[in-house]
């Protein structure tokens, strides 16, 4: 056989480097995404190419092992599969991405699972030392995270669509049913080792098939919403790991270069999401956060506090004598759609001559990089939306802060309350400004159950309402100030 | 109110406590200003620069006579003191705890006295401090000394004629004239070190270039108001080591070690002296206290067996023309804040706890020391500042186990990898080869991205991952078997879902990507 496929698929993983380094910035992010595509695109002609020119003998003839059949069936799958990724692509509504991710991470976890078991179906079961028992402990690791990426990312779905409860599920002794059925797959998988007979291995593979997914589906219930940002990258890193172990199994190193590519971007933005939110990514993927500290936050705080509210006209006033002003989002943003309206509040105050400008908390939303997404979807230039480190020296010179269904990323108890427990997560120093604006639905503490002293401040007042109402309200006034 | 500028009567002090453009800032207030004659000479601003800033020139009689506030740099003399009106204002460094005799005069002729010395060390009063703004140049100037004395170059070069090493300085002590000092040996190419006994200080030093001495020893010697405390015997211990091994190396060292209240701690003994090379300097700025070299001569600079020793306590002097203009500044900050009505009326409001704070003599009564006000240190101040920390040395405290476990992990590695390599087929360690490396790329090229794309990056390295597809193409095919049948199905269906995830990932990635847009 000539190496052309190969070499074809070297050249597929160069592109797949170029592509995500091209994503660094977002000068070269559209070129980024074009070679991910001429990638792929090289990559399944090469696989086609290759598996074409596989020979098999039949009767005295040597044939192509695709044969009409073969052929047709391929084809068939690509171009149902793309008119069904091209329909979800086309139709996803920006606020919906975390979930749109999250169901793709699934399909290729299912994929994983899938070519595991067709693999395993395909083996020659007698012959072969170390290199069968490698092969099948890569075929059970490969089922393994497969099947866990799959669940775990249809219950991350879930959570995301508003199907599953948000609230972490909380079972007794959960860490040990988890660590037991772990323990089990591992058993399961050494025993796939020792078995010759293809449809006794096949039995255990599907047990360990449906391990998985018990395994993924307990691991992503316990963590609740608001953490959904760390196991959506977490996810996207297993569904990587899950296309490097398959292609451990089937000898193909395009296969294992872009898994690992996958699997460790994955992994560095859990790292990332993680480090926002000071917590380790292993107090994280065990889960749990905000049910139990809940508790005694509303235990001290016992004594009613006052704050303030505002009315429209009153934050309209405001924002027009500001000389700068700073809007931070938070996922009750995206929940409302508020974001087209905001870009407009955004241009208004523009023209009035006060500086607006965006500050992007790195775990707000549901997702890396959720907000930046959606300002952009609403056609908010990305040069005035600034990430904390550079903006939060900046809030004792800004007249106005207007919150939009953020609660915890602007929490001043993360700096000077050590009994928080969200005490040292870096947060948005918005107290720091003239005034800030709460837009709120009511004074419901955030996710992590803790309460938010900002509310309380001299300079906070809050706009009670449906974020959507609120901003359209406002939105009302600075346009009738400005004719 | 007619506001006085006296010409310095200290020997050799060629500051004045008003420039010409501090003259103008202060008429914006409603004050009238009259200058003695000469009174910025030394620092370089003649009369008639003064007369064309709006100030009347008058003798030195009139000045101290006729004026109702007397800006000042040293303290007033004896004679000085008994020249000023009753019921005047003086706002001159006075250092009450050195001059109580001074205070109590001034305040039985009921003149308010305020002291630049004692303005409190809080951030509001930070404009106002004058002892900062003095030792940042000092700090300066002791380079700028350290180099007039010193017989070579400051920075390294390799010239025709030979290689010049690069001078080494130690500067003890990181407050602002430590700071200031770094910044300019830097600035003229020295290798420096410092020591501090606040590790609060570590970044700020580390952030000027140099290098941050650390000793074994774990304690803070953060005191109140920024200012260092006295520290236990043991650490002195481990510091005078520290010295001592430092003074063989370095070429100049300069010291700042001060604690209020207190003689300067001697730092730098004969011994340490003798040990340095010949034609070494050292500065000295704390000589004023007493010194922190045994060897220091206050006021002098000699030269010791080779080592020059400067002990100058006139260092802002030196610099009159800078100093003059930011004391200048500091006064008229001050004078700012005092007076609300900008109508050159006076408020001497004790309310304020910074006015309070600088104020030690009013309405014919000492009122020094002020009552304790808690002046938080920096490190308080920031709390993440000190969880950063605390998290750094949290690990470090059982050093060993973290060593333990790192070595337990490059043991468990090592032996995995030997273990892979006894057993495994060379067809596997080849792959294996390509998934490390491929971690180590990714790794790479990863972190560059910016935070606002991690939503298409996220859905790019979904649509890659689809690259899964390629396995479910190469495992259809040999419909030959029950099994290949059963495989080849399942494999298009692997396929099937890996394509809706390119086309889906890609797809979404594009739109994404389009709605990015720059400003205009």
């Amino acid at each position: 056989m000539n190496s052309l496929p190969l070499i074809a698929w070297l050249v597929a993983g160069i592109c797949f480097i170029f592509s995500l380094s091209g994503l660094s910035r977002h000068e070269t992010s559209r070129r980024g995404n074009w070679l991910g595509i001429i990638g792929m695109t090289l990559a399944v002609i090469a696989a086609f190419v290759f598996q074409g020119a596989k020979e098999t003998v039949v009767g005295d003839e040597p044939v192509s092992v695709l044969g009409t059949g073969g052929y047709s069936l391929l084809v068939i799958a690509l171009v149902a599969g793309g008119v069904i990724g091209g329909l979800l692509a086309k139709r996803v509504e920006m606020t919906a991405m975390p979930q749109l991710v999250a169901i793709l991470h699934s399909f290729v976890g299912l994929a994983a699972v899938l070519v595991g078991l067709s693999n395993y179906l395909q083996l020659d079961l007698q012959h072969g030392g170390a290199e069968l028992v490698i092969h099948l402990i890569e075929i059970g690791l490969g089922v393994l995270i497969g099947g866990l990426t799959f669940t775990g990312s249809i219950v991350a779905w879930g959570k995301l669509e508003g199907r599953f409860d948000s609230k972490p599920l909380l079972l007794p002794f959960r860490h040990f049913i988890l660590g037991g059925l772990v323990a089990l797959s591992l058993l399961l998988v050494f025993a796939l080792c020792s078995v010759t007979a293809t449809w006794l291995g096949m039995l255990l593979l599907i047990l360990l098939t449906a391990l998985s997914f018990a395994i993924g589906a307990l691991l992503v219930l316990a963590i609740g919403g608001a953490d959904m940002p760390v196991v959506v990258s977490m996810l996207n890193s297993y569904s990587g790991w899950a296309a490097a172990a398959t292609g451990f199994m089937l000898k193909n190193d395009l296969l294992i270069l872009t898994g690992a590519l996958v699997g460790s971007s994955g992994a560095i933005l859990s790292y990332i999401m993680c480090h926002a939110m000071n917590r380790s990514f292993v107090s994280v993927i065990l889960g749990g956060f905000g049910g139990e500290s809940s508790a005694p936050a509303a235990a001290g705080g016992g004594e009613p506090k006052t704050y303030h509210t505002t009315s429209t006209a009153e934050t309209a006033d405001w924002l027009l004598n500001s000389g700068s002003v700073v809007i931070v989002p938070g996922y009750g943003m995206a929940v409302a759609q508020a974001q087209h309206p905001i870009r407009e509040i955004c241009e208004l105050l523009k023209k009035q001559g006060v500086e607006t400008r965006f500050a992007i908390h790195p775990v707000a939303g549901r997702l890396p990089g959720h907000m930046n997404v959606l300002l952009a979807e609403a056609n908010v230039p990305y040069d005035i939306v600034l990430e904390m480190e550079e903006i939060n020296h900046d809030f004792p010179s800004t007249g106005t802060v207007l919150i939009i269904g953020a609660n915890d990323i602007v929490n001043p108890g993360a700096q000077d309350d050590p009994s928080s427990p969200i005490y040292g997560m870096p947060v948005l120093e918005v107290w720091k400004a003239e005034h800030v604006v709460v837009l709120k639905r009511s004074m419901a503490t955030g996710y992590s159950g803790v309460d938010n002293p900002l509310f309380y401040k001299d300079n906070t007042a809050m706009l009670f309402g449906d974020a959507k109402a609120s901003v359209d309200a406002l939105l009302q006034e600075l346009r009738s100030r400005a004719s | 109110m007619i506001i006085g500028i006296p010409k310095e009567s200290g020997a050799g002090e060629c500051r004045v406590a008003a420039t010409p453009d501090s003259v103008k800032k202060l008429l914006k207030l409603g004050y009238t200003v009259q200058v003695e004659q000469g009174c910025g000479e030394r620092a370089c601003f003649r009369d008639e620069l003064y007369t064309t800033a709006g100030a009347t020139v008058v003798s030195g009689q009139q000045v101290w006579s006729q004026s109702d506030l007397v800006l000042k740099v040293l303290p007033p003399t004896e004679s000085e003191a008994t020249r000023l009106k009753s019921g005047a204002t003086l706002i001159s460094f006075i250092w009450p705890a050195v001059n109580k005799a001074l205070v109590e005069q001034l305040a039985a002729r009921n003149v308010c006295v305020l002291a630049m010395d004692c303005v409190p060390r809080v951030s509001r009063a930070q404009k106002l401090d004058a002892l900062s703004s003095m030792a940042n140049i000092a700090g300066y100037r002791a380079i700028v000394e350290a180099a007039g004395a010193f017989g070579s170059f400051f920075t390294g070069q390799i010239t025709a004629a030979g290689k010049v090493p690069p001078a080494k300085v130690m500067v003890i002590g990181a407050g602002v004239a430590g700071l200031s000092a770094i910044g300019t040996a830097r600035g003229l190419g020295a290798i420096v070190r410092a020591f501090d006994t606040r590790p609060a200080v570590k970044e700020q030093v580390q952030s000027m270039g140099a290098e941050f001495l650390e000793l074994d020893f774990k304690e803070d010697g953060e005191g109140s108001g920024g200012y260092a405390k006295v520290m236990s015997p043991e650490v002195i211990k481990a510091e005078m080591e520290l010295f001592a091994q430092q003074a063989k190396e370095v070429d100049i060292i300069v010291t700042t070690a001060l604690i209020p209240g207190k003689p300067a701690p001697k730092l730098i003994t004969t011994e340490m002296v003798k040990s340095m090379r010949s034609g070494s300097v050292i500065v000295d700025l704390a000589s004023e206290q007493g010194g922190n070299c045994e060897l220091t001569r206050p006021g002098e600079k000699y030269c010791h067996e080779g080592v020059t020793i400067i002990g100058y306590t006139d260092l802002p002097s030196r610099l009159p023309t800078q100093s003059s203009a930011l004391y200048s500044n500091n006064l008229v900050n001050l004078l700012t804040d005092m007076t609300p009505g900008k109508d050159g009326q006076l408020v001497v409001n004790m309310e304020d706890q910074v006015i309070r704070g600088t104020t030690v003599a009013h309405q014919a009564a000492v009122t020094w020391p002020p009552p304790q006000i808690v002046t938080p240190s920096p490190a308080a101040a920031t709390p993440a500042a000190v969880k950063v920390e605390a998290k750094h040395q949290a690990p470090a405290q059982p050093a060993w186990i973290g060593h333990l476990v790192k070595g337990a992990g490059i043991a468990l590695g090592l032996g995995l990898l030997t273990l892979i390599g006894l057993y495994a087929p060379a067809d596997f360690v080849g792959h294996l080869t390509v998934f490390i490396l491929s971690c180590f790329i990714g790794w790479q090229v990863i972190w560059n991205v910016t935070p606002a794309l991690h939503t298409p990056l996220m859905s790019v390295t979904n649509a890659i991952s689809g690259i899964i597809v390629v396995g479910g193409i190469m495992q259809v095919g040999s419909f030959s078997s029950l099994g290949g049948v059963f495989g080849s199905l399942l494999a298009a269906l692997a396929v099937l879902i890996a394509t809706i995830n390119i086309v889906g990932g890609f797809w979404v990635t594009q739109r994404m990507l389009g709605m990015f847009r720059k400003q205009g």
